[in-house]
């Protein structure tokens, strides 16, 4: 039974992607350490490090994507699961630097030193290992969204309310972690990492490493989506998203569905952020932000909520842009992100992948009917 | 016989139910008993209460106070519309709810009898009885050419009958069918009628229709509701020559 849920998520289409996924984990890292500058297939340091920050969001596009594309649920909180995993990882890295702090203390990091804390709050035990961390970054979100979404779906909270309430979710946590008693470095965060499982976070090829991690992470969440929604459960959380109350009626518990794939997907949301955290070297409170959650919203659009492969291509394109525009023309940027939704909004209501798919689809039909206008006409006009 | 023995043999049994919103009484002092087997058409005027009265059955309107006890014994007021679906009362809406972006073979199998469970249904692999069973469902309501369409391209009839067909998947004990009729052409309604009266040899069914000729063709027994508690019983030639039916609603 579970052979039959892993392999059925694999069709043809799925085996590509993960196949593709899993031949960039492999390449760019090579392009990168053992083809030399000169050549002009090197990858240069710069774009691997960029595009593994992409690969992030794009995980954390895929996770929103499986509860709004698959069921509806319209998450404006995504970024708080996707700051709560990066959280879980920065908590090892600050472990991970030991007495190399400036102020040298063999346990305390800095901000606590400066902070005049005593000992270490009960909360950061076991983060010096990176088994536990590694839990923690799955576990953290996904008893917040499990707590979260047992009392939001119980109540039948759901559309625009739902959203506003994951809205409000993410904005308190954005104030909580301000705040320098939380014990989590205030409005800094957590910075200045130096080793990841003994590596230099800095190195050419830790690097080039968390980028492999990333993708094969990315092949891995995308193969568990494609096993989710091709399977039976998949179908009722479609169910779900276009008739709740007649999902309902056929006996189906849809808060159990609302709660189970809400739980899955802020525990990849949360596998994203600790993936994202040793690449760009900070996790602050600023990743709260109920704007990026936003954003997020807009990279699915764009690629095409309710497919797979869409949201991943919206996420590396619109942050592709954004780092075009931000460096070429940045004041421009947030009217073009915003034009952009209108847009696709306006003209591509099913995304970048949606759209394609209607296309190839209505092709398809075009030349299936053809032949067979013929052949229905067996009295050509005399 | 007392109300304890009539509640015993009956599959069905609603006693001085009520129930009002914002003060409007929508169910007053409603009483009904449907027996295994029976066929029912209940008709009505507009807010008659008609619709409360499915919503107070399948779990998605608690009564203010009154009896609803499905087989004699369960306590319908205590459980909410899956668990009500899962213990055997399958409900057909006025308006056609199918899932119109699955097919028509993927409305029928998320319906089948089965487990219901998230982790049930993930590792779930459909089975060849399951796929007999839809191809039976799809022959009954002749729907076998469109199996692999999507639901959102069927006409309005036949998404009427898929969500019929969905409703023998779910092998019901008892059907609550809303309006069945509603938009549908004459041929299609008598068709439904036919489907309905096949339906009812194995199932017990509750139909709320408006539609006379339609209740006509059903040939069974008819309650009128009016302001939410019921006028009159019997056959539709005996409901119809009772001069308080004909006032509130035949006559108008």
């Amino acid at each position: 039974m579970i052979t039959h849920f892993i392999l059925n998520g694999l069709d043809r289409r799925a085996g590509i992607v993960v196949a593709l996924l899993v031949a960039i984990a492999i390449l760019v890292p090579v392009l990168n350490l053992v083809v030399p500058p000169s050549s002009p297939f090197h990858v240069p340091g710069y774009t691997l490090a960029l595009f593994g920050k992409y690969l992030c969001y794009a995980l954390l596009a895929l996770s929103l994507d499986l509860v709004w594309g698959y069921c509806g649920i319209l998450s404006l909180g995504h970024g708080a699961f996707f700051a709560l995993g990066g959280y879980a990882m920065g908590m090892y890295l600050m472990r991970q630097i030991g007495p190399r702090g400036v102020y040298g203390d063999p346990v305390l990091p800095d901000f606590m030193v400066f902070l005049n804390y005593q000992e270490l709050p009960w909360f950061w035990h076991g983060f010096d290992m990176f088994w536990f961390a590694a839990i923690m970054v799955v576990v953290v979100p996904g008893l917040l969204a499990f707590v979260f979404g047992w009392f939001a779906f119980r109540s039948r909270v759901t559309g625009v309310y739902l959203s506003i309430i994951t809205q409000a979710m993410t904005f308190a946590l954005l104030l909580a972690f301000f705040r320098n008693d939380m014990g989590l470095g205030g409005n800094n965060g957590l910075t200045d990492f130096k080793d990841i499982l003994g590596f230099n976070v800095q190195s050419a090829e830790t690097r080039s490493g968390l980028f492999a991690a990333t993708a094969l992470s990315l092949a891995l969440s995308f193969w568990i989506c494609s096993s989710v929604v091709r399977s039976k459960a998949g179908k009722v959380l479609i169910a779900v998203r276009d008739a709740e109350s007649r999902t309902r009626f056929i006996g189906y518990r849809v808060e159990h569905y609302k709660l189970f794939v809400w739980t899955l997907s802020a525990m990849m949301a949360g596998v994203a952020g600790a993936l994202y955290v040793p690449q760009v070297g900070i996790i602050n409170p600023s990743e709260f932000d109920p704007a990026n959650s936003i954003e997020a919203v807009i990279w699915v659009a764009v690629g095409g909520r309710g497919t797979l492969i869409g949201p991943i291509i919206g996420a590396v394109l619109v942050n592709f842009g954004k780092t075009w525009f931000t460096a070429a023309l940045p004041e421009v940027w947030l009217f073009a992100l915003g034009a952009l939704f209108v847009l696709v909004t306006l003209f591509l209501p099913k995304g970048i992948v949606g759209t394609v798919q209607l296309a190839a689809a209505s092709w398809r039909e075009r030349r299936a009917a053809a032949p067979a206008a013929v052949a229905l006409d067996p009295k050509p006009a005399e | 016989m007392t109300d304890a023995a009539i509640a015993e043999g009956s599959l069905l049994y609603l006693d001085n139910v009520h129930r009002s919103f914002d003060g409007f009484k929508a169910i007053n002092g409603l009483s009904l008993v449907l027996a295994p087997g029976e066929m029912r058409a209940i008709i009505g005027p507009n807010g008659a209460g008609k619709t409360t009265m499915m919503d107070i059955i399948t779990g998605k309107t608690r009564p203010d106070s009154g009896d609803v006890l499905f087989e004699g014994r369960v306590d319908l007021t205590r459980h909410d519309e899956a668990e009500i679906a899962i213990m055997g009362i399958g409900r057909k809406f006025q308006k056609p709810t199918v899932f119109e972006s699955h097919t028509v073979a993927d409305n029928l199998e998320l319906a089948l009898r089965a487990k219901r469970g998230p982790f049930s249904t993930l590792v779930h692999k459909t089975t060849r009885a399951e796929y007999q069973r839809i191809d039976e469902i799809l022959a009954t309501i002749r729907l076998t050419e469109r199996r692999s369409w999507l639901a959102a391209n069927l006409s309005h009839g036949q998404k009427q009958w898929l969500e019929i067909g969905m409703l023998l998947a779910q092998e019901p004990k008892l059907l609550l069918v809303d309006e069945p009729v509603a938009g549908m052409t004459d041929d299609e309604t008598a068709e439904t009628a036919i489907l309905l009266r096949k339906i009812a040899e194995t199932q017990s069914v509750v139909v709320v229709e408006h539609d006379m000729t339609f209740v006509r063709d059903l040939g069974v027994k008819v309650t009128v509701l009016h302001e939410g508690s019921v006028l009159a019983e019997g056959s539709l030639d005996v409901v119809s020559s009772n001069p308080k039916v004909i006032e509130v609603y035949l006559g108008r």
